[in-house]
Parts: structure tokens; C-alpha cells; sequence
């Protein structure tokens, strides 16, 4: 009786255009970056087979390694503010009128492209017109800083707009979450007496765990291989202050034209958000049902 | 008597838990209004860069240095709207937005049914691979993919070629549209096909005549979805595309706006037509949109 669904053509012939496409434009460019980086190559013309001297280079490079400390550091500040959303999820979720309309109003960032945010916040970031520092000015504070320029501050204040970007959408996941839990279960815990706090840690969050865990993961690796703002708004300046792995690769590929050594960190950074991938969803795989 | 006294006690005691109630009551209300004003506090700090933009993208220059940052223009000045859109190319930019994300989501979206179909719909063994094989595509970094793929295009002469970038954001949308479909083809009975499949119907009757059509909600979803990442999209076309009839809006403006570097009204505007088609889409659909990003958050 299935024989329709069951006919191998069929299936390839269904599966075929998808998965070719992913496998030209994804599977095989990863290994490629691979290939690439043990080569000297400028990107136009001959390569040259150098074994792993990129990776040696990549060890000794002080300034790769100073654009992973910053990914690092907006890995654990993106990890951290996870609790203020959850904090804020909780809150929402709890009987708030108006809660549909507030995490509407907090996603819309999210949906606006990367550059325009970009722009928007140099402005905001303004050294003499900025909305920031003609708040900081109207309450008496003299010469506030000029945020992007400064390299002690660069860094930190492209952090800001990150999280603008983010929080909606990382609220939007806690709040479906947390509307998931039966009802049941939070209405006999508070007929034992159990008060709101308690509720929410000893009971809400516990039955939410694997989307925290799943959460963990998306702003890790997310931070890992972040780019969009940086590029735009601050290039990895001044002088590599606000540099991170994917924006000191794109440099050295399309600035630089050393697609070798580009082509090695681009594989790093692979290995490494796989890694942290597999080691994060490796302590979450004891839980049965996990959820995206 | 001794009535009198019980009776006083009782008054007593009532009066206190009513009051002790009441003090629950009020601190109940603290508590709430805090909550209200922290939670009021965020929405402001989303929504307000957004407000000032919008009033600076209506000032000139002397106006926004001039007048308070959340003052209203004397006379709003639609004229750098006009201005922007008139000047530079941004009508091309914009044209290219549409014509790029509308064939990237058509394609991402057939090309991931039939997918989906395949592995939920039809009988064999390593439907399982082959679902694995598709969602770790939503764990590859972006970098690690763009060396290659630049020399591939190069080598096939699609640098500054639409067809690159609609091949790629179909490729990258695969695995986070087939993850969105997958949940709901799981759930949605399969009777129907099922008798289709005893009447004699061919596969492609079946997928185009009855699945198609029946998982049309969750197609608009994934669409929708889709037509935000692809129209806000910065690195391929970033790299791919620099001829400038080929840009998009993204970085179109980012070169456009170089040149207004001091003109404030003029970026601002530029700025808001760029986000706008995507904020009317959210006032329309903000439903599915919410209902999308919650059904395919792992990519992120």
C-alpha cells in the first residue's frame, strides 16, 4: 500500500535539492576553511602547502589572542545577563496584565538589521551630540567620554546595543517556557504556603532547566562568533580595543588578504564553537526531553 | 458574660487579620506597581533609541544640536525623506532587499518541505540521519564558511551576482526552517495523505496537492521568520557584493550614509526606511513572529 512513499527515487528526489545545497554551500566549505588555513595564500593567486605553520603563527599572535579575550568576555556578560532575563521572564509570566504587549516591545530590536542598530547607537554614543552624553551633560557632568574612541570603554559600550539586540528575544523563550508549566503544579505548592519566590526558584525554574541549558549554549557560542556591530560600528578599534575572533579573521582575510591565516581562524573558531556546543548539551544530555 | 467576652475576642481577632490582611494587601500593591515600573523601565530602554531616531530623522541639523534630544521639530521635515530617497540609490537598494529575500524564502521553503516531507512522510531507515545531518547546520559559524565560499564564487564569476547571495541565505535558512517545519509536520495527522496514498496518488500529487496546503500556518511562519534574517542579513552581502546595483539596504545605507556623515536628518531617515518594512511587518504578524522565533531559537 506504500509503495508511492517508499520508493528510494522518490526520497532522494525530495531530499535532493535541500541537502545539496547545504552540502556546496555549507558541509564542504567547512572542511575547505580547513584545507585552507595549512596553506600561504593571498586569495587570488598560487597556494602554497605550509603544514601548520598558520597554527603556529595563530599561538604566538598576541593580538588574536586579545580579540579572543574580548569574545570570551562578551561570552560571560551575554551568560550573565541571562539571569536578569530569566528574572524579568518570571515576572511576566506571572499574572501581569499587559505581559503580551511588554515582550512585544521588548523583541522589537531584534528585528532590525544589525547595521541599522549599528548606526543608530553611534549616534547614541555621539562624543558631542549624542543622546548619552547630553543626558550626562544636562545633570552636570563635564566632559563625558567619547564612548567608541576611547579604548578602555570601546569594548563595553558595543556590549550595550549587544544586549539591547538580544534581551527580547532570550525574554520571548523564558516566558513560552515558563507558560508551559502546568498550572497544577504552582497552585499546590501555594496552597502548602510556598511563597512567590520560592515558587519561582524551587519549582519554575528547575522544570525549565534544559531551556536555560539550551539558552546557555546560543549565548556562548552566539558571542563566540559575534560581528555584526563590531565591524560596523567600531572595525575592532582604537588599535584592536574592541577586536573579536570573527572580526580579526574578516580583517585578515578581506583587509589583510592573507586568506591562509584567515582561513586557520576561521576553522578555530569552528572547532571551538563546536566544542563548547558538544561539552554544554554533553551535561544537558542525562534530562529526557530536550527542548529548543 | 462570658458570651460578651468570646464575642470581644472574636471582634478582635477579625479586626486584626482584616488589618493584617489590608497590610498584605498594601504591600502586595508596593510590590506590584515596583515590579510594573521596573518591567516599564525595560520597555523604555528598548523602544526609546527608536523614538529618538525617528525625531531626528525629522530635524535638520541646526535642530538637533539646538533643541532638546526629545524635542519636536517647529515643522517636521519630510523633506529628508524625500531628499534620501531621491538622491541616492536607495530605491535600488530597497528593490534588491525584496527581490533577493522574496527568492531566498520561496526556495528555503520548498526546498525544506520537500525535505521535510521526505524525512517525516515517507518510509525509510535513515530518516533520522539524514535529520541529524541537516540541524548541524545550525551550529556552523558563519566565518568559517566565508573564505570558501568567496573563492567558489569567484572561480564561477557570481561576485557581484544576485544568484550568490539568494543561493546562500537559502543554504544558511535550510536547517532552522526544516527544525520549524519538522514540529509541526510531527504533530499534523497524516489521514488524509494516507488516503490519498490508498486512492492511487502519486508523491507529487501528495506533497503539492495536500501536504503543501495543509501546512500552509506553519509556512507563513517560517517565512516570516526568514524574511527577517535574509532582509537584515550583513556578512555574505557584505562580501559577496560590491557593485553598487546589487546591494541591499544593508549595506547599502552603511556606504550611503558615509557620505552624509554630518547630516543628521538625512541617516536618520535612511535609517528608518530601511527598519520600516520590518516594523510594519511586526505590527501585522507580531503573533507569528513571536510564535516563530520561539519555535526555531536555536539559532542565534
Amino acid at each position: 500500500m506504500d509503495q508511492a512513499l517508499s520508493s528510494k527515487k522518490m526520497i532522494a528526489l525530495y531530499l535532493a535539492p535541500g541537502l545539496l545545497l547545504l552540502l556546496a554551500l555549507v558541509y564542504i566549505p567547512i572542511f575547505q576553511t580547513g584545507y585552507f588555513g595549512l596553506m600561504e595564500w593571498n586569495g587570488i593567486g598560487e597556494m602554497s602547502f605550509i603544514g601548520l605553520e598558520n597554527y603556529t603563527l595563530l599561538i604566538q599572535d598576541a593580538a588574536f589572542w586579545d580579540s579572543a579575550w574580548h569574545s570570551l568576555l562578551l561570552a560571560v556578560f551575554s551568560a550573565l545577563s541571562l539571569i536578569g532575563y530569566l528574572l524579568i521572564s518570571l515576572v511576566l509570566a506571572g499574572k501581569i496584565k499587559g505581559a503580551n504587549f511588554l515582550r512585544k516591545i521588548y523583541l522589537v530590536p531584534m528585528l532590525l538589521a544589525s547595521v541599522a542598530i549599528a548606526q543608530l547607537w553611534m549616534k547614541i554614543y555621539h562624543p558631542t551630540n549624542g543622546i548619552l552624553n547630553t543626558l550626562l551633560i544636562s545633570i552636570g557632568i563635564e566632559n563625558p567620554p567619547a564612548w567608541l574612541a576611547e579604548p578602555s570603554l570601546a569594548l563595553f559600550a558595543i556590549f550595550i546595543p549587544i544586549i539591547w539586540q538580544y534581551a527580547g528575544f532570550y525574554i520571548l523563550i523564558y516566558y513560552a517556557a515558563l507558560k508551559n508549566i502546568p498550572e497544577s503544579l504552582v497552585e499546590s505548592a501555594k496552597i502548602d504556603g510556598a511563597s512567590a519566590w520560592d515558587i519561582a526558584w524551587k519549582i519554575k525554574v528547575p522544570l525549565i532547566m534544559n531551556v536555560i541549558k539550551v539558552t546557555i549554549v546560543l549565548a556562548v557560542v552566539g558571542s563566540l562568533k559575534y560581528f555584526d556591530l563590531i565591524y560596523v560600528m567600531t572595525n575592532g578599534g582604537p588599535n584592536g580595543a574592541s577586536e573579536v575572533m570573527a572580526s580579526y579573521m574578516y580583517g585578515q582575510a578581506f583587509s589583510r588578504f592573507d586568506f591562509g591565516y584567515a582561513s586557520a581562524i576561521g576553522f578555530f573558531l569552528l572547532v571551538i564553537c563546536l566544542l563548547i556546543t558538544w561539552l554544554i548539551r554533553k551535561v544537558t544530555v542525562s534530562d529526557e526531553d530536550i527542548q529548543y | 458574660m462570658r458570651n460578651e467576652a468570646l464575642t470581644e475576642k472574636q471582634t478582635a481577632l477579625a479586626r486584626q487579620k482584616a488589618a493584617e490582611q489590608q497590610k498584605g494587601k498594601i504591600r502586595h500593591t508596593i510590590s506590584m506597581t515596583l515590579l510594573y515600573i521596573v518591567l516599564a523601565i525595560v520597555g523604555v530602554f528598548q523602544i526609546f533609541p527608536l523614538v529618538w531616531l525617528v525625531l531626528f530623522s525629522l530635524k535638520n541639523n541646526q535642530e538637533v544640536f539646538e533643541l532638546s534630544p526629545f524635542a519636536l521639530p517647529a515643522t517636521p521635515r519630510w523633506e529628508n525623506y524625500i531628499r534620501v530617497w531621491t538622491e541616492g540609490n536607495i530605491g535600488q537598494y530597497f528593490f534588491n532587499s525584496v527581490l533577493y529575500t522574496g527568492s531566498a524564502v520561496v526556495l528555503t521553503i520548498l526546498f525544506a518541505s520537500m525535505a521535510t516531507f521526505a524525512l517525516t512522510r515517507m518510509k525509510w531507515k535513515k530518516s533520522s540521519l539524514f535529520l541529524g545531518l541537516f540541524m548541524v547546520g545550525l551550529m556552523i559559524p558563519v566565518h568559517s564558511t566565508l573564505i570558501p565560499l568567496f573563492n567558489t564564487f569567484s572561480n564561477l564569476d557570481l561576485i557581484n551576482h544576485p544568484l550568490s547571495i539568494i543561493l546562500t541565505y537559502t543554504a544558511f535558512n535550510l536547517p532552522i526552517t526544516i527544525m520549524i517545519l519538522y514540529g509541526f509536520y510531527q504533530v499534523l495527522p497524516r489521514e488524509v495523505e494516507e488516503a490519498a496514498v490508498m486512492d492511487g496518488a502519486s508523491v507529487h500529487r501528495i506533497f503539492f496537492g495536500i501536504t503543501l496546503p495543509m501546512t500552509a500556518p506553519v509556512i507563513a511562519t517560517a517565512a516570516i521568520i526568514n524574511m527577517i534574517y535574509n532582509w537584515n542579513e550583513f556578512v555574505f552581502i557584505n562580501t559577496f557584493i560590491s557593485a553598487d546595483q546589487f546591494k541591499t539596504l544593508t549595506v547599502g545605507i552603511q556606504n550611503f550614509i558615509g557620505q552624509y556623515s554630518t547630516d543628521w536628518g538625512a541617516i536618520g531617515a535612511t535609517l528608518v526606511i530601511s527598519i520600516l518594512p520590518i516594523l510594519i511587518a511586526f505590527i501585522f504578524l507580531s503573533d507569528r513572529i513571536v510564535e516563530g522565533i520561539s519555535a526555531g531559537s536555536v539559532k542565534g
